[in-house]
Order: structure tokens, then C-alpha cells, then sequence
């Protein structure tokens, strides 16, 4: 695909005493459960490879107690690793020297946070500039300068509040703007929408994304939500017990889910919605009938195609070239649950 | 059978022999020491002494409305309360009028002095103890004993080392008082929420904007708590510490224990009471003040 920005390689995190002398037996297989009971030990990630493609937004998914939260803060190296590598512009973050760890804190990457880690003392404003005065700026010349991001999100007029006075939904645009503020080229998330109501979590989805068509920034976003995942991700890994179980476009997750864990993630998601005609129909050249948009989703298209005359339609990508064709069949059948019986060769035991 | 019944009975202590020579050990140890080290001890309290000295002289010549007026002053700047300046200014009228005025400046000096001893001290310490758990594990028996033992027994060694006067007396003062201040630094700083730390790691935060950018101001609600305990005790040793030549309301108060002088004690002792609520309001709004955040909920 595109260039990868952040390359993690056989990270492991293993939490106890001596999280060194039991790496072996993770190297060896050992499970989860057993190095608890043995070595009295958490496994915490297991052999961690995952590329993360610039300018896009990859969504780490799990449930908790996964590892996800654990991570996403090797990214950063919030949390100190037990062996692997993270690798961002040809840099290992996991070798970098606490200088280095924090020129690349200060003006690399920036993060926001499940329970927005503001600063209750602070106003809104010195909130928001906070990552530039951290850079050495002087506050006042870094509140001017992070005014646009406090602007962007929706904040103007709240200056001079305490985090106190806002509802979740606008600490968490302060926890935002203050990510923002320091133009840092790649943006971490820990479950950020997680702590706000649904309403207000596809609010705050629509600002994200609204922002990344602009700024185009590498966001690692970590979600226990699939509907959450599928709506923001470019890309999707997930995880389970520490190790990733499946990574890939979240078309392709849903379509050929690795296992049965996955499996029940998506069987309850509400396929007409999520699933595009691309992921289903048959490349090559088109056949009479309208034409939909590669990018349509299936319950929009179901619509043209009941109505057209052959009961199908043309695809064709944004340049209005014709990709392939997809059949009322196809879209029904793309519709239509799975049943798990229907690909028993990916059935996990 | 006997000497079964004589060991029940009698501890079997250490001879009194052996006993008296080992206290004359200890004793005889500590007075070298005290002759040896004394002379340069009392150098190195030499400023405090000199700072001590000159602000309770400046307190003695300033003319009392002028002291009134600055009391009423900072009265204000701290609680931003009508009602709390006209009650320190009432206390002072009062404390004045009832011929106290003199012992009080010098209350004031040795408890302002002291407090700021205690302050310059104690925060650092409590910061010490909040960044490393070793620290704290030594710190917190001492200041357990600083706190439970009582104040007659470390007045000896404080006299034998540096005699009788204001130093030895500041010094216990600051040894009762300190202990609130550096555990509640302590305390305030561990208790600062882990997000807004992470917050700060994760925006490249170094030691000291971590430090002063955030632990500390979270924490200080608590570092005020400390600081007015802090306060309140000093004032509390106010009259032992004039058991050795300290100045002021103590030594009225001692004197009427000795004479049975019923009314000169009360008097004396409201005195110190008086001075006790005035710290204690102030300080405390201010502490209040300080942490408007917490209080300015208001949705919009």
C-alpha cells in the first residue's frame, strides 16, 4: 500500500519482577495462563508486528484486558518494552535516549486520552497549549498560536473556562485541540471516544474525521468498538490476549473473518451499512444497467439495483471509470449473515 | 523452687551499676560532641538567629497602627473576607488593649520565622518523599518520632548543644511543627491523578515542568493543608519553647503556672488562641482560593 510510517517488529511486553528471564517461554509458547500460574508473570503482548501506513487512520481493536491500551503507549514508550522494535521514520522509538524520547514526545507524536488527561488547574486555553509550552514557547505566544486548533474543534468562546466547567464531549475537543496544537505528524488515540455517550462519540467521530481530510495525519486510534472501528478505520488490527489476531482493510475483516473470535465480532454489525459494492462485486467489464459509485455502501445500492431493469448495476470508481458489475444476488448474499458452517476451515476449535 | 519464683518476679534488668555507667557514657559522648560541634552549630544558626532578632525588633518599633493596618492588609489579600479582617483587627485591638501587644510581636516573630523554616524544609523534603519510595520509607519513622515524642525530651539535647535562647527555641518549634508540611506534600504530590501525569509524559514533559506544572499545583490544596497544620502547631509550642528563653505570650503563660496567676494565664492563652484562628482563616481561604477550578462548576 502506501509508505508505512510506524513499523512495530516482534514487540513483547511482559509485566512482573523479571519480565527478562521468562521471555524464553513465551518464545517456547508458553500460554498465557501458564505464565501467570508458573512464573507469576502477565503476559501483556505476544510477538506484536503491525504496520501502520502514513497519513491514514489504523485502528487497533480489542476487548479489554487485550492489550491494546499497552500498545498503543509502546508507541510513544509511555510503557517500556520487554524486547521488539518500534520504528518511525527509519528511528527506533524503544532505543531512543531520553533526549531523543523526548524531542519526539514534544514534536513527533502526540496523544489523546480515554479520560482526556487534561489539566484541571489550567483554562481551556492554556490546556490547548499546553504541548507548545512543554516545546519552550512562552505561553502567551503559544496560546495565540494554538487559538485556530481551540477554534477548529468547536471551542471558541470557552477560553477561559476550567475543564470542570465542560461536559466530557468538550474536554475531550480540549484534549483534542491540545494534540492538535502541536502539529506533531502523527496523532495517538487511547479509546478517546470511549468515555462519552453515543450522540456525542459520532459527533466527535465526524470532527476526527472531518480534520484528517485535511490534515492528513498518520492516527493510531484504539477502540473496543467495532461500529466505532469500521466507521473511522482505513485499517483495522485486532487483538486478543496480546497478540494480533488479524490485520487488514475492515471490508476484508468483515468479509473473511480470520476466526471464530472475529467471527462474532462482526456477525452483529449491520452489514448493509459498512460493507461497499467494491468488496463484492466482479471485477472487469461492466454490463447495461446504472451505475453506483465503487464506494456505495450496500444498503444505498440495494435501492438503484432493485430498480434497474436487469437487476444490476456498473461500478465505477470516483473518476467515473467502470471497475466491475454487481448483481442483486450478490448484494442479497452480501447481506445475508454468514453462517458459520459455511467456511468451517477458518473455525478456530 | 525459690529462685524460680525471685526470676518471675524481678525483671531481670541490667545491674544498676552497668545502667548508670552506660547513661554516663551516653551523657559523657553527647557533651563531647556538644563541645566539640556546639561552637560551630551555633555559627551555622547564627543568620536565623540574626533574621529572628531583626524582625522581631522591626515588629517591636513599628508603630502599632501601622502593624494593625498591615495585619488587616494581608487579612484580606488571603481570605478576601470582610468579616475575617474585622475579626483579626478586633483580636489585635484587643490583644493590645489588655497591655499583651509586646509578647505577641514576638510570637509572631518566632512563628513567622519558624514557619518559614519549616516551609523552605518541609516542601522540599515532602518532594524528596514523593519521588522516591526509599526516601519515604526513612523519612516517615522520623517524622513519626518527631511527632510522638514528647517535646521535653529533645529539648535536652537542643540546650546542651545551643544553651538557652531564641535558636534552640526555633529549632524545637521546627522540629514539633515540620512533620504536617512534608507528609502532606508528600501525600499530595503521590495522590496527583495518573492521567494528568501521563498527559505530561506524553507531551515530552521534563522533570521539573512535570514538577511544577502540574504535581505541584495539583497537589497544592494539600501543601496549604500542611502548611496551616504546620502553622498551628508552632503556635502550640509556643509555650514550651519559652521554657528556654524564647520571648513572648508563652512566658506570661509559664509564669502564671508557677504563681497560680488565673487571669494573666487565660489572657495570654486566648492571645494564642487568637493568633491561632487568625493564621488558620487566612491561610485556609487562601488555600480555597487557590483552587478556584474545583469549585467554578457551572455547565454551559
Amino acid at each position: 500500500m502506501t509508505d508505512i510510517k510506524i513499523k512495530i517488529e516482534s514487540l513483547y511486553k511482559i509485566f512482573g519482577n523479571k519480565p527478562a528471564s521468562v521471555l524464553q517461554h513465551v518464545h517456547d509458547g508458553m500460554s498465557k495462563a501458564d505464565l501467570l500460574e508458573k512464573h507469576g508473570h502477565v503476559l501483556g503482548l505476544k510477538d506484536i508486528n503491525v504496520d501502520i501506513p502514513a497519513r491514514g487512520i489504523s485502528v487497533i481493536m480489542g476487548l479489554s484486558g487485550s492489550g491494546k491500551s499497552t500498545l498503543i503507549r509502546h508507541i510513544n514508550r509511555l510503557i517500556e518494552p520487554t524486547a521488539g522494535k518500534v520504528i518511525i521514520d527509519d528511528q527506533d522509538v524503544l532505543a531512543m535516549n531520553k533526549k531523543q524520547l523526548g524531542d519526539f514526545r514534544r514534536h513527533k507524536a502526540s496523544m489523546v486520552f480515554q479520560k482526556f488527561g487534561l489539566h484541571v488547574h489550567k483554562t481551556v486555553a492554556e490546556n490547548v497549549a499546553y504541548g507548545l509550552v512543554i516545546q519552550g514557547i512562552a505561553l502567551k505566544e503559544a496560546k495565540k498560536q494554538s487559538q485556530k486548533w481551540l477554534d477548529r474543534v468547536g471551542l471558541a468562546g470557552f477560553e477561559e473556562h476550567y475543564p470542570s466547567q465542560l461536559s466530557g464531549g468538550m474536554q475531550q475537543r480540549v484534549g483534542l485541540a491540545r494534540a492538535l496544537a502541536t502539529d506533531a505528524e502523527i496523532l495517538l488515540m487511547d479509546e478517546a471516544f470511549s468515555a462519552l455517550d453515543p450522540l456525542i462519540r459520532t459527533d466527535m467521530q465526524d470532527v476526527l474525521l472531518d480534520l484528517q481530510t485535511e490534515l492528513h495525519k498518520t492516527i493510531v486510534f484504539i477502540t473496543h468498538d467495532l461500529d466505532e472501528a469500521l466507521r473511522i478505520g482505513d485499517n483495522i488490527a485486532i487483538l486478543r490476549d496480546g497478540a494480533v489476531i488479524q490485520q487488514g482493510e475492515p471490508q476484508n475483516i468483515i468479509i473473511n473473518p480470520a476466526d471464530d473470535y472475529i467471527f462474532d465480532f462482526v456477525k452483529d454489525i449491520n452489514r448493509g451499512r459498512v460493507l461497499q459494492v467494491k468488496t463484492l462485486m466482479s471485477t472487469g467489464t461492466g454490463i447495461s444497467g446504472p451505475d453506483i459509485v465503487e464506494k456505495t455502501v450496500l444498503e444505498d445500492a440495494l435501492q438503484v439495483i432493485a430498480n434497474a431493469d436487469t437487476k444490476a448495476a456498473n461500478i465505477v470508481d470516483e473518476g467515473g471509470n467502470t471497475v466491475g458489475s454487481i448483481t442483486l444476488e450478490q448484494v442479497v448474499k452480501g447481506l445475508a449473515r454468514p453462517d458459520v458452517e459455511t467456511n468451517p476451515e477458518s473455525r478456530y476449535r | 523452687m525459690s529462685s524460680l519464683t525471685e526470676f518471675l518476679t524481678t525483671f531481670p534488668a541490667m545491674g544498676r551499676r552497668d545502667l548508670s555507667e552506660l547513661k554516663k557514657a551516653i551523657d559523657g559522648g553527647f557533651r563531647t560532641f556538644s563541645r566539640e560541634f556546639g561552637e560551630s552549630l551555633e555559627n551555622f544558626f547564627y543568620p536565623l538567629l540574626k533574621f529572628l532578632v531583626w524582625l522581631e525588633k522591626l515588629l517591636l518599633a513599628t508603630p502599632w497602627p501601622i502593624i494593625i493596618l498591615i495585619v488587616a492588609a494581608l487579612a484580606w489579600f488571603g481570605s478576601r473576607s470582610i468579616k475575617i479582617v474585622i475579626g483579626s483587627v478586633l483580636s489585635f485591638l484587643a490583644i493590645g488593649y489588655f497591655g499583651m501587644w509586646k509578647d505577641t510581636m514576638s510570637t509572631l516573630a518566632i512563628i513567622s520565622v519558624s514557619t518559614i523554616v519549616c516551609i523552605s524544609v518541609g516542601i522540599p523534603l515532602g518532594i524528596l518523599m514523593a519521588r522516591s519510595d526509599r526516601a519515604q520509607a526513612i523519612v516517615t519513622p522520623i517524622l513519626d518520632i518527631m511527632q510522638t515524642i514528647p517535646a521535653f525530651v529533645y529539648l535536652i539535647p537542643v540546650v546542651m548543644l545551643l544553651g538557652i535562647g531564641k535558636v534552640p527555641g526555633l529549632i524545637a518549634v521546627c522540629i514539633y511543627a515540620i512533620p504536617p508540611v512534608v507528609r502532606l506534600t508528600n501525600l499530595g504530590i503521590r495522590l496527583v491523578e495518573k492521567e494528568a501525569l501521563e498527559a505530561a509524559d506524553a507531551f515530552g514533559a521534563n522533570y521539573r515542568q512535570r514538577l511544577f506544572g502540574v504535581q505541584i499545583p495539583l497537589a497544592l490544596p494539600n501543601i496549604f493543608a500542611g502548611i496551616n497544620q504546620t502553622i498551628m502547631m508552632a503556635l502550640a509550642m509556643v509555650v514550651i519553647a519559652s521554657m528556654i528563653g524564647v520571648a513572648g505570650l508563652g512566658v506570661p503563660v509559664l509564669r502564671s503556672i508557677s504563681n497560680q496567676y488565673l487571669a494573666l494565664g487565660m489572657m495570654n492563652g486566648l492571645a494564642i488562641v487568637a493568633l491561632a484562628i487568625i493564621f488558620d482563616r487566612v491561610s485556609q481561604s487562601y488555600g480555597e482560593r487557590l483552587q478556584r477550578h474545583r469549585h467554578g462548576v457551572q455547565h454551559d
